[in-house]
């Protein structure tokens, strides 16, 4: 991992040094054990500060838009793929992008690893897919590969889909055998499970809106739920309304969600919400042969139609 | 104490249509009971939050004098869900008044001789309105010097209270400027031209004891002051209400803030001194 | 100063004892985390520290609360005058409260509280509640309450103080109401005064010495021009990483920021107040669509300058941070108030 850093600071530091890019979107490091922090590096001397290692959860994509600078940015392939999408809806130019590519080896849920211990995590460290972790009273070494993000274990994107440069060699893509097996567990409830399930999933959600901010889909000027004239959706803790914001957020997502995991991955109160997106991850998957953000020149399948086009949905 | 969030009743008494594009009305409301009358007792320069259950509440400079007894009146622009639904509301519905708030003009001061200049611009003109039939009531008038008066509007038929500013243009004890920004109407037979531009001629220079009262859009706003730097005012003499978006009205939502005042209880009136040492954001 | 002794094995009794008189709220785990709830018979607070999500703010300032109703059906005498709802303000007594939070409820206090105006669904609420704290033995890596004029074992805004000592708690009596909470739950033997202060000293100082004092620094903040630190060039980068949720300010429990909302059911008409952001646009939103504070750079700004310089200036009572460090572990983007704390606080002006 840390070569990685020493790579992308190099790339990155030439890149601001020679005037390729006037920014680079990255991450330095976190004030707290596993954390990381989305950053800008405007000069070499802030390039030193950028890092790499498994806690560089969120997705950069999310921090392109509207911007008039040439952009270098570090990506592995769920951010690179937001990047595709973005070509797509005409949110940023490629020509305005350097885009270092990170393959990534999936990144690691601090949840999980939390709760191994009884009191605060004080270090965390990393190498060849060991994790060392430690705090006042414990000290634990752990395979990386037990505590990857749920989206990282079932993603086949490790690699960037689009890239100037890459800051390593490619990395084996994984080969899933059941790659919905949770949406699939899902879909095999009867409609009342189904029911309860969700509005379980939703109980303690707070409408904090980290899950729609920290998702580069959502960039709407105005979303549907901040809407006040007229008002769309109440804003207070009402079930309905609640369940409204999260099932109506994951279908203006269909057909291109790439799974990245940042809604989950800042979500305060823990909620799974890929649980809503993940269908539709699968949906457009089966239904039209379609994954998000791999080509930014084939059109999604939610933007085109065919006569023929599967409709068996519609009931 | 009471319920601060608690409005009065009121029945709607009357509705006029205030500017020829039917963009403003004015209600003129009623307190379904004597005694909240009383309660309601506010100085010009105040505003209240209409409220309407169930559609919600909006902040409005209040329009009507002290000094009129038996209602209250309010001039709202059409513009959000509540304005919107008020317009279309019939005398005789009942609804809801909270307040008076904010603090007012400075009138323990301005009341001891001094002379008032008042700038208004479209339909910041409420709570002018308010102050000048205050100040134009036979038991305060002789409290005041000189007041002028420069109003103005896009047309004639976008001016606020018409009948009432041709009326104080005939009075010798109030010089009335009216003003529009253009007009066809060839009877027209006051001021054409922007409002800072009339200012620079026909507003008094400035004098230890004048004041301005500035109420207008954010425009009219940055354009008067450096006329009114010109002619020699200072910036206590100069002041303002402000606007800023507004839920509870008794500083306590923290959404109206510029800076560590709050423009619903420590404002809506300030002088630009006070405003130069606040944030600008509003 | 009177102390009482609980054993241990008489706490859960005590506290069923003291549901006659009280509703009991406290700490307890649901999923994965902590949460400050109501708790019902047979639930007991969880008394090891643990940082809930969201603060106890929410026992005296619900995240959604009705606050008005009316009926708009005509034929009603009373339809479209608007009456306040029932709630009850029975005695409620929260149990297992850190110090820091205490302090919070006192800081919010000086917003819903005023000469001018008092709230009274905040106001009745807080005159019903009785604060029983637990001490902090361990302060967490996050906890920084030392610098926020708070501690692991500070009193401010506390009815009892509990001083966990293994085989027994330690209740110092802070009020009157503490020691009707107390009564009420049975628990009556003093403990020796003497003793157990110093024991109590003890243990607090051990506590303290986790926490590095020194690590934030706020002494110089109330000196700083408002102006200046306003306009300081340090706010953009600070705030690059913002995705401008309302994590920080839904978790904190000092942010008593709140929106007003109206709404109908057939011929019933409702108002709540729901929790707010400073970090949302529409915040401030103006009906003409203006924006007083319509980038991010601004509303980042905003809450920190609230937090640690108008509050400061305004009241001349500390920042208004206890130094919880939930905003700290929470955000998604790792924002950290201690930082800008500290950069606030040494700022020197930039040269024009």
């Amino acid at each position: 991992m840390d070569s990685l850093t020493d790579k992308i600071r190099t790339l990155c530091t030439g890149l601001l040094k020679d005037g390729k890019v006037d920014m680079i979107v990255g991450f330095k490091k976190g004030t707290i054990p596993m954390s990381s922090c989305p950053c800008v590096a405007r000069t070499p001397e802030q390039a030193k500060e950028l890092i790499w290692d498994s806690n560089c959860t969120l997705n950069l994509a999310n921090y392109l838009t509207n911007r008039k600078e040439k952009i270098g940015v570090v990506a592995k392939g769920c951010d690179s793929r937001n990047i595709v999408n973005h070509i797509i809806e005409n949110k940023v130019t490629r020509e305005n992008l350097y885009i270092i590519g990170v393959p990534c080896d999936g990144m690691v849920d601090k949840r999980k690893i939390r709760a191994l211990f009884n009191d605060d995590i004080t270090l965390f460290s990393e190498e060849n897919n060991k994790l060392f972790v430690e705090t006042a009273s414990e000290k634990k070494e752990l395979d990386k590969q037990d505590f990857l993000k749920n989206n990282c274990t079932t993603c086949i994107h490790r690699n960037p889909v689009i890239y100037d440069e890459l800051a390593a060699d490619p990395v084996e893509e994984q080969k899933i055998e059941n790659r919905f097996a949770d949406v699939i567990k899902i879909e095999n409830m009867s409609s009342d499970d189904k029911w309860n399930y969700f509005n379980d999933l939703i109980k303690d959600c707070i409408r904090c809106y980290a899950c729609r901010n920290a998702c580069p889909l959502c960039y709407c000027p105005t979303c549907f739920v901040d809407e006040s004239n007229p008002q769309w959706v109440g804003k207070g803790q009402d079930i309905n309304d609640v369940r409204t914001f999260h099932l109506l957020r994951a279908y203006h997502c269909a057909g291109r969600c790439t799974d990245c995991g940042a809604c989950e991955e800042a979500c305060p109160m823990d909620i799974h919400v890929r649980a809503f997106t993940r269908k539709l991850v699968k949906d457009s998957c089966e239904i039209f042969d379609w994954e998000p953000g791999l080509d930014p020149n084939k059109r999604p399948a939610l933007d085109t139609f065919n006569p023929d086009d599967p409709d068996g949905f519609i009931k | 104490m009471k319920n601060p969030y608690m409005p009065y009743p009121v029945r709607i008494d009357d509705i006029q249509i205030a500017t020829e594009d039917r963009s403003l009305k004015t209600f003129k409301f009623v307190f379904l009971n004597k005694e909240d009358e009383e309660k309601f007792s506010y100085h010009a320069g105040q505003f209240a939050e209409l409220s309407i259950p169930g559609k919600g509440e909006i902040p409005i400079g209040i329009a009507s004098s002290p000094t009129e007894k038996g209602f209250v009146k309010f001039t709202v622009f059409k513009t959000g869900v509540v304005t919107s639904y008020l317009h279309d509301m019939k005398a005789g519905d009942i609804m809801g008044i909270r307040g008076p708030l904010g603090n007012w003009y400075p009138w323990e001061m301005l009341e001891k001789g001094k002379n008032i200049v008042i700038i208004g611009g479209g339909f910041a003109f409420t709570t002018l309105r308010s102050s000048i039939i205050y100040m134009l009531d036979p038991a305060n008038r002789s409290k005041f010097g000189n007041i002028d008066v420069i109003y103005g509007s896009r047309s004639p038929g976008m001016l606020l209270y018409q009948n009432e500013l041709f009326e104080w243009e005939k009075r010798d004890d109030i010089n009335m400027n009216i003003t529009v920004d253009g007009t066809d109407d060839p009877d027209w037979k006051y001021n054409v031209g922007f409002v800072p531009t009339i200012v620079e001629e026909k507003a008094p220079k400035a004098d230890p004891d004048t004041y301005a009262i500035i109420c207008g859009p954010p425009i009219m706003i940055k354009f008067t002051q450096p006329v009114l730097e010109k002619l020699g005012y200072r910036d206590d003499q100069i002041i303002m209400s402000l606007e800023n978006r507004m839920k509870c009205g008794i500083g306590m939502c923290g959404r109206c803030n510029i800076g560590k005042e709050l423009v619903c209880r420590d404002g809506p009136v300030f002088t630009l001194e006070q405003l130069n040492m606040t944030p600008k954001e509003y | 100063m009177k102390v009482i002794k609980i054993d241990k094995q008489n706490w859960t009794g005590g506290i069923d004892k003291s549901r006659e008189n009280y509703q009991i709220f406290g700490p307890v785990k649901d999923k994965e985390h902590f949460v400050f709830k109501k708790l019902n018979l047979k639930e007991y607070p969880d008394m090891e520290n643990a940082l809930s999500v969201l603060s106890p703010k929410s026992i005296l300032f619900p995240q959604s609360e009705k606050i008005l109703a009316a009926s708009l059906d005509e034929s009603q005498d009373d339809h479209h005058i608007m009456k306040r709802v029932a709630t009850d303000y029975s005695p409620r007594a929260v149990i297992g409260i850190m110090p820091c939070d205490a302090k919070a409820v006192q800081l919010v206090k000086l917003n819903f509280d005023t000469d001018d105006y008092r709230d009274p669904y905040w106001c009745d609420a807080y005159e019903a509640t009785t604060f029983v704290g637990l001490a902090v033995n361990k302060p967490s890596i996050y906890d920084f309450t030392l610098s926020m004029g708070s501690g692991p074992f500070a009193e401010e805004g506390l009815d009892v103080l509990l001083v966990d000592c293994k085989d027994h708690f330690l209740a110092k009596v802070l009020s009157e109401k503490g020691d009707a909470f107390l009564k009420a739950s049975g628990f009556t033997s003093e403990a020796d005064a003497d003793k157990s202060a110093k024991l109590i000293n003890e243990i607090k100082n051990q506590a303290e010495k986790a926490i590095d004092a020194e690590k934030v620094k706020t002494e110089k903040l109330k000196e700083k021009s408002l102006l200046e630190l306003h306009g300081a060039s340090f706010w953009e980068d600070l705030s690059f990483s913002c995705i401008n949720c309302g994590t920080c300010t839904f978790v904190c429990p000092t942010c008593w920021c709140f929106d007003i909302q109206d709404e109908t059911k057939g011929k019933k008409a409702v108002r709540f107040r729901n929790w707010d952001s400073c970090m949302s646009p529409l915040f401030t939103l103006h009906a003409s669509s203006h924006n007083p504070r319509a980038e991010k750079v601004q509303r980042v700004r905003q809450r920190f300058m609230h937090k640690l310089k108008y509050f400061v200036d305004k009241y001349d009572q500390g920042t208004m941070c206890v130094g919880c460090g939930r905003c700290v572990v929470h955000c998604p983007v790792n924002i950290d108030i201690r930082e800008i704390c500290n950069t606030m606080n040494s700022y020197e002006a930039e040269q024009a």
